[in-house]
């Protein structure tokens, strides 16, 4: 034709368009394979005459929880059932990274430590708590727990608190009226010790002139919710924890599933946190050390302004890893009767219900969200700690 | 972990079989493979347990032998898949196994909603409560307050829930992942009361320390029958694994046993007996088996009564009383429909 001499210019040959029709293309296999297989899968349940869908939420469940932090009885429904379960494997993993970064950051130090002895039990420790299975640790520790402690009968006592093989009974307050009182006392004071630090730092950064503004904004905390307790005219009163026939009755219990799972997770990663704290504080050169002791730095100061600060940077990236390994290792509890997600949803629900599909997706959103979570906040904290380049 | 790792991957089986699996003749897929995969516990003695050789013996062991001597003539073409109770029914969904025989509960939940059908009952259970011998309770309404040890993804968990709701008693659950660890938690003395079906509560006893120092308690509190189950939809399977166990019931009836099935089948002038035989007649082509099917159980795997007192009858270390898994001749339940 006429234009057979004019170089080819037509869309094909354009690179921005032939991009865009290859990420339609994949995007089309990716969207029909999917549908593919989602039909697939409705079809078969359908077949085979089994129900699917969420309603069986609304249903009674018609099971106890060992350990519930909400409200639950045994005629609540299967979504409480899964806010339980949801709430105590949040509570365990929480608990859990804020023990295993302590006990981390302490083994890695005493690694280092001149202490001959010292250094010593902390490899010690290390070694043999990361080289066990996680799961067989968290059966030593259940029937090592169980197995130490004596039955409610014989439970020991100090004082209101009691100790046995059921678990730690303790007092249970129970909030009179005036309470709300004492809450927002403490929440004003949390306010202004905020505004306390925020002062003290302005402050020193304005004249050099320190103050403990740590101290004293504990103290102002402890001050003004007291205060307020004493204005409400101290509205608590305890239930106390009395010993039956079977059990301990009345109180408040933590069970030593909760116990054992938390030991468990907190020493097994703690031995990995110590690995990547001591690898941290080896990073940093010891030039800056010498740096800060020739500027007359005392050693602690020289640690927690020099050495930490830029330890950190190395520190957590792998922390992250380690604190997503603890919150998805939390499942195991189910081994040891935990009431954790995969226990009450995966476990209990599941055998209920028989809705395989929509409890095991749902614990994998939960997990997945979860970890998610946890690594959203790690990289806004790595990024907060990263070297300021000018 | 191994379980949910179990369950995730028979999910995904389920998800990825194309729609053929639910009317497809599992008996063809059976002979072509040349053996039943029949899902069993992962340890419940006289029901199916393991011996330190790896044999499989047990009253439900013996459901999936007859299966197979009904098809194959030969008992030992089983293949066994140990399955925790929660991962039972998804692997029977998904066709990883042909048949569920594992002390499972026939429930209206499970057979209307789980795509599976529930064939016969082999055992007449229900369930009941295991306490130490000194608490000195000896009634179930005495258990007020009390921690209970038992296992997840079983039954046992709604009837006891609904048993304290009824009697109004407040206890507190410990719920564990495997039999065996329920129980040890019990053992260690977490927990007053271990409960489940009083046969497992008997098998389960032999395995502690000191079996004299507890006590199973007289109260029932459910019905629990139990019995193989296979996939919904494929009634021919359904036949043979229901008549296999059948066979045996009659066989006890007519006084026919593995050790005089040879006598009486040279012997016999019934003609009832004869059909059963395959003397006469060709009763297995109707289901897809050869003529001496119902022989090849007897011969094999032998009468109900047989089978019973072999695997938990009085004289075994599970020691259970034929109680109402007596013939209906004698008084018990047993019945079963007749072969003609």
């Amino acid at each position: 034709m006429s234009d057979k001499t004019k170089p080819n210019n037509s869309m094909l040959n354009d690179a921005g368009t032939r991009a865009l029709i290859f990420q339609v293309l994949l995007l089309s296999v990716v969207v029909f394979v999917g549908y593919f297989l989602f039909t697939n899968l409705q079809n078969n349940l359908d077949n085979r005459g089994i129900s699917t869908g969420f309603a069986f939420f609304n249903e009674p469940a018609g099971f106890p929880i060992l350990m519930h932090l909400i409200e639950y009885t045994d005629s609540g429904t299967y979504g409480r059932a899964f806010a339980v379960a949801l709430i105590n494997t949040f509570v365990i993993s929480m608990l859990g990274i804020v023990l295993a970064t302590v006990i981390g950051v302490i083994v890695g130090l005493a690694r280092l430590s001149n202490n001959w002895l010292v250094a010593r039990l902390a490899t010690v420790y290390v070694e043999t708590l990361r080289n066990l299975p996680l799961l067989l640790q968290m059966f030593f520790w259940y029937f090592a727990v169980l197995a130490a402690l004596p039955a409610p009968r014989d439970s020991y006592e100090f004082g209101d608190f009691l100790l046995n093989k059921r678990g730690i009974y303790s007092p249970n307050p129970s909030f009179q009226d005036g309470f709300g009182l004492v809450v927002m006392g403490f929440i004003l004071s949390i306010f202004a010790a905020m505004a306390l630090v925020v002062w003290a730092k302005k402050r020193q950064t304005r004249t050099g002139l320190w103050f403990p503004a740590y101290w004293s904004s504990l103290g102002l905390i402890i001050g003004i919710t007291f205060l307020a307790f004493a204005i409400a005219g101290f509205p608590l009163e305890f239930d106390l924890p009395q010993k039956s026939r079977f059990n301990v009755t009345g109180g408040m219990v933590l069970p030593p599933e909760f116990v054992a799972v938390l030991v468990a997770l907190a020493t097994y990663t703690g031995a990995f946190i110590a690995e990547i704290v001591r690898a941290g504080i080896l990073s940093v050169n010891w030039g800056q050390t010498e740096a800060a002791r020739s500027l007359g730095l005392r050693d602690n100061l020289t640690q927690r302004l020099i050495v930490l600060p830029q330890a950190l940077r190395v520190i957590i990236p792998p922390l992250t890893s380690q604190y997503l390994n603890l919150a998805k290792n939390s499942s195991l509890g189910a081994a040891i009767a935990y009431p954790e997600l995969v226990s009450v949803v995966m476990g209990t629900t599941l055998n209920q219900t028989g809705q395989a599909i929509e409890t095991i997706g749902l614990c994998m959103l939960v997990y997945g969200s979860l970890s998610l979570t946890i690594s959203m906040f790690m990289n806004w904290y790595n990024k907060k700690m990263s070297l300021i380049e000018r | 972990m191994k379980s949910n790792v179990g369950k995730l991957l028979s999910t995904a089986a389920i998800a990825a079989t194309i729609s053929a699996g639910a009317t497809a003749a599992t008996l063809d897929d059976v002979k072509a493979k040349g053996f039943v995969q029949c899902g069993v516990s992962q340890g419940v003695p006289g029901f199916s347990n393991a011996d330190v050789n790896g044999e499989w013996s047990g009253i439900d062991v013996d459901a999936c032998r007859a299966t197979a001597a009904a098809i194959f003539g030969d008992a030992q073409k089983v293949k066994f898949t140990p399955l925790s109770a929660k991962e039972r029914f998804t692997a029977l969904q998904s066709g990883e196994i042909d048949l569920l025989a594992r002390n499972t509960t026939w429930t209206y939940t499970r057979d209307a909603s789980l795509g599976l059908d529930f064939t016969a009952v082999n055992f007449y259970d229900g369930q009941g409560f295991m306490v130490r011998k000194d608490l000195g309770i000896d009634s179930a309404k005495d258990l007020d307050g009390a921690t209970v040890c038992t296992e997840q993804g079983t039954t046992t968990e709604l009837n006891m829930a609904d048993f304290f709701r009824k009697n109004q008693l407040s206890y507190v659950p410990v719920v564990v992942q495997k039999a065996d660890e329920a129980l040890s938690a019990y053992a260690s003395g977490r927990c007053d009361v271990f409960t489940t079906d009083k046969s497992g509560l008997a098998s389960h006893r032999t395995k502690l320390a000191n079996p004299d120092q507890h006590v199973i308690l007289d109260d029932t509190i459910s019905k629990e029958p139990l019995g193989p189950v296979v996939r919904h939809g494929d009634n021919q399977w359904k036949d043979i694994v229901t008549w296999a166990l059948f066979v045996q019931v009659n066989a006890e009836e007519m006084g026919i046993s593995s050790k005089n099935v040879d006598q009486i089948k040279s012997g016999t002038t019934d003609p009832g007996i004869k059909r059963l035989l395959g003397v006469e007649g060709d009763m297995g082509a109707q289901l897809g088996l050869p003529a001496e099917w119902a022989y090849n159980i007897i011969a094999k795997v032998g009468n109900y009564g047989e089978v019973f007192e072999r695997n938990v009858g009085p004289s075994t270390p599970v020691g259970l009383p034929r109680g109402i898994n007596k013939l209906w001749t004698d008084g018990g339940v047993m019945y079963a429909p007749p072969v003609r």
